[in-house]
């Protein structure tokens, strides 16, 4: 397949996850906010994650729910908005047109026509919540349409790609941000305000119940860190993550991607045989800066062998 | 039964004989659509509109601030040509094409047509279409233009006459496909009531023509099609055509020039490129040898194809041949290289550059059209009878500031066909082009796009002008009665 195209089919997919994972964290953190209406850390872990906290401030330098929603959802000068990761999964799509399915593009355009409509509207606290719901579900449809319908081959490969890796970032970077933040509170036993925190977290990945079905127990830092990296059978886990982009690797035609097959393995080698003590022994934060820095070295690694091809 | 009229008697309609009796091309067709209700036709022809959106059959317009996407409107009347009728046209397209290329191969070698002094020679030297760079150099078949779209009109003689030859990058041949597709759909009783002449095997055709034009050491050519990309106005043509035949679409970034061959980038690695049917314009192909500033283009592309080792179609230079300032010599091209007479007639045109011929036009602005040299598009024309008194006189400022730049016809009665409109069924003119492939053998699909110009009285048929399509129905055989 043309580079340029492997190209474009990843940063499709990329661009959709991320939109769905910044109305994730959009969805939550809005929630929270209002529970101690008081602190503005809740405001600020969207902002946090997507790494625009400077940029958001230097605009407006009293974060409310408003301003945040329609600068994380809305604003077409913010590159990671969700109007933005709409606008370049269907920018990207077009020019694949012919590669993905019909059932694809009409999709993705659809979705971006809407996109535009809610953009013009604006939102507000009543329709904040449907908007994040429409984005979460326009996501499940991109990948059920995806998964339905693609023919088994690089097509589907590298737009798979990028969904794994940006969900596989995403998870590790969300983590990071709690556990900073939480780490930052006054240490208090039994903090109440942590419960809610991590619960947050969780639902913030969809796992929320997925926790109670496997621990029946109260929430920890612990179990929560094992079940988002180590857990196989979570599909928004680190290890999950790696299980599919390894596989998916293993299946692109070429002998081209060397490196980035032997990273990929690596890293889930590490995630399958560690358990969450040794990732504890070695600090949470530091386990999770050196995974992102690894997700990153894959991300530039596939594009090197790939995507760039020369 | 609908009311179906003709424009006036100094046209000629495609359906209507004398105003009023139904050709035999016509009559099976005349049949069944005087028992379509109005209202079902219309259903039909939105259902066509939803269709073409949803494939998403745009065409970008030069120009439009907002990238607004824009459909091309799809009538569903049919053109009907007669069997007997194609059989000239083919055999007129053939020849013409052919005594284009011979002419092509000549004046970038021994240029035996400028010797003979049938054409001044500065007219080709001096010609902004004229590649220096492509003189001496061989090409497989001796072939230059590859695909050709010749533009033909049907006088009020009921004669063929050609417009003009595009010998560079003619397009529309997606629609004729696609609207052959759509009536196929939308009508099929009808196709079972004709015998309709297919199309659908053109990019077989096309793609066996690229095949055989490969460089003469390559076995098995792997061949491309190379796009400005997304945001040209013919970008949907370009991808369905690449994925019609199964290979590449590629945009001059996927290409690069290593060890002497192009070769594309892949997700396996660099792979070879032995030919690449271009749709965007010589100056911008090759950065080192033309615009510098090109970004849609390949650098190195031109050494490698002077030396032989990838074909590009259409080939550099061809440009010249389709200019208008040469298309007044294409009837004695053809009885120079092929000694045949013209199947298919010229226009009368007059070449400013001649003081005679400029007086003339200059005399009689409201009775021609006026176009620019190199114009294509419909754009910068003057259609006398319909402009103004100042749009005629600003014209001529134009004209008089360089007077070899255009060439004057006469206004053409464009030939009119049954179209759907707002108010029913009324005449609109049309033209013809049909698309000649030329590679181990020189041949068309029996069929081609017709275009029509929906705005009433409008001679433009260009899409960018306001004009639409109709599918193009040539006949295996005509009823003998």
């Amino acid at each position: 397949m043309l580079s340029r195209m492997a190209d474009c089919l990843y940063w499709m997919a990329r661009n959709m996850e991320r939109a769905e994972n910044t109305a994730r964290l959009l969805d939550v953190s809005l929630q929270m906010s209002l529970l101690h209406a008081s602190s503005q850390d809740d405001l600020l872990v969207p902002l946090d994650v997507t790494g625009v906290t400077a940029d958001f401030l230097s605009r407006w330098p009293k974060p409310d729910a408003g301003r945040v929603l329609d600068y994380l959802a809305l604003d077409p000068s913010v590159p990671g908005s969700i109007y933005n990761c709409i606008r370049l999964a269907r920018e990207n799509a077009h020019v694949v047109r012919v590669k993905i399915t019909g059932e694809m593009w009409e999709q993705i355009n659809g979705t971006w026509l809407e996109m535009r409509d809610w953009q013009k509207r604006g939102l507000d606290a009543r329709t904040a919540s449907a908007f994040l719901d429409w984005v979460k579900e326009r996501s499940h449809l991109f990948r059920g349409v995806s998964y339905g319908t693609m023919l088994r081959n690089d097509t589907f490969h590298f737009s798979r790609l990028g969904t794994f890796i940006e969900r596989a970032d995403n998870t590790a970077r969300i983590l990071n941000v709690k556990t900073r933040q939480i780490r930052d509170h006054e240490p208090q036993a039994e903090n109440i305000l942590d419960y809610y925190q991590w619960a947050a977290l969780l639902r913030s990945v969809s796992c929320f119940e997925a926790y109670r079905d496997i621990y029946r127990d109260r929430i920890t830092p612990e179990r929560v860190a094992e079940l988002l990296i180590l857990r196989p059978d979570m599909p928004r886990s680190l290890r999950a993550c790696f299980e599919e982009i390894s596989q998916v690797l293993s299946h692109v035609e070429g002998q081209a991607g060397r490196s980035a097959r032997r990273l990929a393995s690596e890293i889930r080698a590490r995630l399958t045989y560690s358990d969450i003590s040794d990732i504890f022994a070695e600090g949470l934060e530091a386990s999770l800066d050196s995974l992102i820095a690894d997700i990153h070295r894959l991300g530039s690694a596939i594009h090197d062998s790939y995507l760039e091809a020369a | 039964m609908h009311s179906i009229k003709a424009l006036d008697l100094s046209h000629y309609d495609e359906m209507l004989v004398d105003g009023q009796s139904t050709r035999a091309s016509y009559a099976r067709f005349a049949d069944w659509l005087h028992q379509a209700p109005l209202d079902w036709l219309r259903q039909k022809q939105d259902e066509a509109d939803t269709l073409f959106r949803k494939i998403g059959i745009t065409f970008a317009v030069y120009g439009d601030e907002s990238g607004a996407e824009r459909l091309i409107p799809f009538d569903t009347i049919p053109r009907i040509i007669s069997a007997a009728e194609w059989k000239t046209l083919e055999a007129g397209c053939v020849q013409r094409v052919t005594a284009l290329n011979r002419f092509l191969h000549d004046i970038y070698h021994e240029q035996d047509i400028l010797k003979a002094g049938l054409i001044p020679p500065e007219q080709i030297l001096t010609n902004a279409g004229y590649q220096l760079a492509m003189q001496g150099i061989d090409l497989p078949r001796r072939i230059y233009a590859h695909i050709a779209g010749v533009d033909i009109i049907r006088h009020r003689d009921g004669g063929f006459y050609v417009l003009e030859d595009n010998l560079r990058t003619p397009s529309g041949v997606s629609y004729m496909l696609e609207n052959r597709k759509m009536m196929m759909r939308l009508f099929p009783e009808l196709f079972a009531r004709h015998d309709i002449t297919p199309v659908e095997h053109y990019p077989n055709l096309l793609l066996d023509t690229l095949r055989a034009v490969a460089p003469v050491e390559v076995d098995n050519p792997t061949v491309v099609v190379l796009t400005p990309g997304q945001y040209n106005s013919a970008y949907f043509e370009h991808a369905f055509l690449a994925s019609q035949m199964g290979v590449e679409l590629v945009e001059g970034q996927d290409l690069f020039v290593k060890n002497g061959h192009v070769h594309m980038r892949t997700t396996a690695g660099p792979q070879r490129v032995d030919v690449i049917y271009r749709r965007i314009d010589d100056a911008y192909l090759d950065p080192l040898a033309f615009q510098p500033d090109s970004m849609l283009g390949v650098p190195g592309l031109m050494s490698v194809y002077r030396e032989g080792r990838v074909t590009v179609c259409n080939a550099v230079g061809t440009g010249v041949a389709d200019d208008k300032s040469i298309y007044p010599y294409v009837p004695d091209m053809i009885r120079f290289y092929l000694g045949e007479e013209p199947i298919l007639h010229n226009v009368p045109t007059w070449q400013l550059r001649k003081p005679e011929d400029l007086a003339y036009v200059l005399a009689h602005l409201p009775e021609l059209v006026v176009k620019e040299v190199h114009g294509a598009g419909g754009y910068g024309m003057l259609v006398g009878p319909a402009a103004s008194q100042a749009e005629i006189e600003a014209y001529r400022l134009r004209i008089l500031d360089d007077p070899a730049n255009f060439i004057a016809q006469p206004t053409l009665s464009l030939s009119t066909c049954p179209t759907f409109v707002e108010a029913g069924i009324a005449p609109r003119h049309i033209d013809l082009r049909p698309f000649v492939l030329s590679g181990d053998k020189v041949r068309l699909v029996a069929g081609g796009l017709t275009r029509v110009a929906l705005r009433e009285g409008s001679l433009v048929v260009n899409s960018s002008q306001g004009g639409g399509t109709k599918d193009t129905w040539i006949l295996k055989e005509d009823a003998t009665c």
